[in-house]
């Protein structure tokens, strides 16, 4: 049975006031490799479908979910069941809005296109050259490559009809070499690997190890330094997830004024920095409706369908808005701004790059990646972590060596008031958080005294 | 006991696998295992006592995995069914040969048994899945509305997972097992508002591998926690911030479980010993020549690991790989002397058989060492809490956890927690906040230097723990006494940044 089958099927035998389905059918090929062979494979299809029935009650409507892989027709009164059951349980739903009705998004009738092996078919061989070249060279190489093909049908008893084909790609390889004593990672987001270009990502992984070859060690404390666009994704992902507007409105968060309120139209940064999700930003396109099986504080199942346009969350610096259902928006007298499904950080008229930003430091740190990342302090967004693949000291412009890594701990709000320099907007791969946030596009920062709280002796 | 599943039993389990395997194998495969798995998760999330979201998953499908000429391919599927099953044979023979250019390791695997069709079921009273909706949802109001209540609660947050995983697991050499187990979990989180900010202490209950006899308190004491803790969060908004410096430590299971898992747990996994997850979790300074001779603590320092401690996260009958559960020793009176391994990296390191700790986290994944339960033993004569608080003449006692972070190589910690009460002559005399503390693993474990008795010891547990690319998730147990550490590096959290 096709997805478009199932969701006329379900809605249809559907008893309640409405009835939205989403069926999200995935394919994907991935490789793993450590010290320069490969570790583990695979070839992936999925498909989930979530019922969710909203049965009238007293002031409103009630909703209840439920969602099961790979449906057939026998599952069908089953999904309803559940999902009904679940709905009378749970009694007028805090959020309850009108639902949207009668709107179409993309085409409706077209199959999934899948993925598979073949997403790798330029790039394996180039990856086996690499491995060759670099086990002549006694580098070991460990990573990870995964091409992923996401369709989503959102279909309701009401006449919606929206689908998105989302694909998704990226490559990270972490290289070491001197008995695992230098280490060194590289990263690139692609939607098809079209634009991956192995030979690069071999220059700059021999290019970091070579940065490597005169060690310093440094103590803890604070530096100016230079987070490369992927590591300022990672700090920023803490920021964006941590911004729903009702947490700040009830005093429990970052962005609540103390004494009652929110902190929008407080100036957060101190240059003109823009932060905003944007479905279609070139080459980071993403879906532009609304589609989610379960409410929060910051998506609801009552704005299923609507549309995501570019939401801005912070304008020359300062917050303009934090993310809202229809529900919490109402709640707080705010306008509905959701957040899509990427995030962009600029300023205008910023062009430089991570190299340029090095350039143009007297004297500091260059970091490559952060790692663990995890909130200590939410009254101040205080988040603690680790560097990892390569922390150097930047003097006149130059790297002038390794020195070791560090956890750190710091606010990324406190860190906007705090900026140097801004480099020029990229397409970027974040570290920790890649399986969470796949569409990215940072700038390189330089930011005064970044806290360094003690050393790490990793490598 | 419960039984298995009778509608997951009557899926063509044996059928679909006898496919797989005699497809693959007549396609050059050496080796080929099978799993059939039906994952059930429910979610309940409330805040201020009203349903936000709940969730009820199911996640179910095939999963083969084959080694042709020394190399590994996967695939799989959500269908059940014996034509699919026939398909992802001739799939992950294919990804084996289309990956064999860029492998040069000859995948071999350690020795074990076979058992033929052997049936495991966890230890739970209550399936979640067979009450109503209603009836879930009604404890959770509950327990939020005895929050709310109270004058020193401005919010909750509540949040409840129960998980139902059947699995069957069929091989070439002839073992197939069918299991069956069940979790939970509830979490109660309160916040105070005030001049103070906010400030929030969540419920310390672990979750646990029981049935919903967890959460109805059949098992757990909720009724008690649930009282004391808005005043403790009380006590918590008018606490003085804490001077940094060193400080002894008392820690409660509560908070040292996941110290032990963080520290312990990952770093004694034999795949990240060896490099395996270079790119992703990271590596450990436990490395392989190190085992017999790494002082990684105390000798007050005995830690096992084990997939068979009842009611524990990561037990199991037998593993994903069909290996049996066993017990042994990771850390014997302070020196690392064993690992957590599964039948490839056993039998890299040439160990005639491996520990058992193979786990995929859904059919979709292949099966990655896991972790299983790693316990730090109770001293036999050790003291009781009481006795170990009036034994400290001045410390911090450490209660709950909360903000974890270690390095790659899992040298460099930092953990936070719910509570921090100050001890001093032998007494609790008030709750410090903004603490954190700081240290290296075998420097931390270096310091512990009392080690509470068997009255003292609780299985705490996650989960969530993150491994592997793509990545997966796994729930796993660490049993602890309460256990005292001398001169450790505390942080105040406000002055950092």
């Amino acid at each position: 049975m096709t997805p478009q089958d199932l969701i006329e099927k379900i809605t249809a035998r559907s008893t309640t006031a409405d009835c939205i389905v989403i069926i999200e059918q995935s394919t994907e090929a991935n490789l793993r490799w450590a010290e320069s062979t490969l570790t583990t494979n695979g070839m992936i299809k999925s498909q989930s479908v979530t019922v969710l029935s909203f049965v009238e009650v007293e002031g409103g409507l009630s909703v209840g979910a439920s969602t099961r892989t790979a449906v057939e027709e026998a599952d069908i009164e089953v999904l309803l069941k559940e999902s009904v059951e679940a709905a009378y349980a749970s009694g007028l739903a805090d959020d309850y809005m009108t639902l949207l009705t009668n709107h179409q998004v993309g085409d409706w009738n077209a199959i999934h296109p899948e993925t598979g092996p073949d997403a790798f078919r330029r790039i394996a061989p180039e990856l086996g050259d690499m491995f060759t070249r670099s086990k002549a060279d006694a580098i070991e190489l460990f990573g990870y490559a995964e091409h992923t093909s996401k369709t989503t049908w959102l279909g309701s008893k009401g006449g919606l009809r929206l689908r998105h084909d989302q694909p998704a790609g990226r490559i990270e390889v972490t290289a070491k070499s001197h008995n695992r004593s230098r280490s060194t990672w590289a990263g690139r987001s692609t939607r098809d690997f079209s634009n991956v270009d192995i030979a690069s990502v071999d220059q700059e992984l021999r290019r970091t190890l070579a940065w490597q070859a005169k060690r310093l060690d440094i103590p803890a404390g604070s530096y100016d330094t230079i987070l490369p666009p992927g590591a300022v994704g990672d700090l920023l992902t803490y920021a964006v997830w941590m911004s729903d507007a009702r947490s700040a409105f009830e005093g429990r968060s970052a962005f609540s004024k103390q004494g009652g309120g929110m902190r929008i139209g407080e100036k957060l940064a101190n240059v003109p920095v823009n932060l905003y999700a944007d479905p279609s930003y070139k080459g980071l396109e993403s879906g532009n409706f609304i589609a989610t099986s379960q409410s929060s504080s910051h998506v609801s199942v009552f704005d299923n369908g609507y549309e995501l346009g570019k939401t801005e969350m912070l304008v020359d610096g300062v917050l303009n808005s934090l993310i809202q259902t229809r529900s919490t928006a109402k709640l707080t007298n705010q306008p509905f701004t959701s957040f899509g499904d990427n995030f962009i950080m600029d300023v205008s008229g910023a062009t430089g790059s991570t190299e340029d930003l090095v350039k143009n430091m007297k004297s500091g740190l260059l970091l490559n990646t952060l790692w663990y990342i995890r909130m200590v302090d939410p009254q101040r967004l205080l988040l603690t972590g680790l560097t990892r693949d390569g922390v150097y000291k930047v003097e006149n412009g130059e790297v002038v060596g390794a020195v070791n890594n560090f956890r750190w701990n710091e606010s990324p709000l406190e860190l906007l008031g705090r900026i140097v320099e801004v480099g020029g907007t990229t397409i970027t791969q974040p570290r920790e958080w890649a399986d969470w946030v796949q569409r990215i596009a940072m700038p390189a920062l330089h930011v005064k005294d970044f806290n360094m709280s003690t050393v790490s002796q990793a490598n | 006991m419960q039984q298995i599943d009778a509608d997951f039993l009557a899926l063509p389990l044996k059928a679909c696998a006898e496919t797989a395997i005699n497809t693959a194998t007549s396609l050059g495969a050496s080796h080929v295992d099978v799993r059939i798995e039906r994952t059930r998760t429910g979610m309940i999330n409330l805040r201020d006592s009203k349903l936000e979201g709940q969730a009820d998953d199911t996640v179910i499908g095939i999963g083969v995995r084959v080694i042709v000429d020394g190399t590994w391919g996967f695939a799989s599927s959500p269908f059940v069914e014996l034509s699919v099953a026939e398909q992802l044979a001739k799939n992950a023979v294919l990804m084996a040969k289309t990956s064999k250019p860029l492998s040069t390791e000859f995948v071999s695997l350690a020795e074990e048994p076979i058992y033929k069709d052997q049936v495991w079921v966890s230890s739970y009273a209550i399936d979640p899945f067979s009450l109503s909706s209603k009836e879930r949802l009604d404890v959770m109001v509950d327990y939020s509305n005895r929050l709310m209540n109270s004058d020193y609660v401005s919010h909750v947050s509540a949040t409840t997972m129960y998980v139902k995983e059947t699995k069957f697991y069929a091989d070439s050499r002839g073992t197939s097992t069918t299991q069956q187990r069940v979790r939970v979990q509830g979490f109660f989180d309160a916040v105070s508002v005030g001049d103070h900010g906010f400030e929030s202490m969540r419920t310390i209950a672990q979750p646990a591998g029981y049935g919903w006899e967890w959460m109805n308190g059949s098992v757990y004491d909720w009724d008690t926690e649930l009282a004391k803790l808005p005043e403790l969060l009380h006590e918590k908004t008018k606490a003085p911030s804490v001077e940094p410096g060193k400080y002894n430590l008392l820690i409660h299971p509560s908070n040292l479980f996941l110290t032990i898992h963080e520290s312990i747990g990952h770093a004694t996994e034999l795949d990240r010993a060896i490099g395996y997850e270079a790119n992703y979790a990271g590596t450990s300074f436990a490395t392989i020549d190190k085992l017999g001779n790494l002082k990684y603590g105390t000798p007050l320092m005995n830690v096992t690991g084990d997939r068979l401690v009842e009611h524990g996260l990561s037990t199991v009958g037998f593993d994903d790989e069909g290996v049996k559960a066993q017990q042994w020793d990771i850390i014997k009176d302070g020196v690392l002397v064993g690992y957590q391994t599964d039948r490839r990296i056993a039998a890299r390191i040439g160990l005639d058989r491996s520990f058992g700790c193979a786990f995929a986290d859904s059919p979709a994944h292949v099966p990655i060492q896991r972790m299983p339960n790693v316990s730090l033993q109770p001293d036999p004569n050790g003291s009781d809490l009481e006795t170990m608080i009036s034994d400290t003449e001045d410390g911090i006692y450490i209660v709950g956890d909360n903000s974890w972070s270690i390095d790659m190589q899992r040298y460099n910690f930092q953990f936070t927690g719910q509570q921090f009460h100050r001890i001093k002559n032998g007494k609790l005399v008030g709750q410090l906040k903004d603490v954190a503390y700081q240290a290296t693993t075998t420097d931390f474990w270096g310091s512990m230097t009392r080690v509470g008795g068997p009255s003292t010891y609780l299985l705490g547990g996650a989960f969530n723990c993150g491994k592997g690319q793509p990545g997966q998730v796994a729930a796993v147990s660490h049993g602890c006494p309460v256990a005292y550490f001398e001169n450790i590096n505390i942080l105040n959290t406000r002055m950092e940044g």
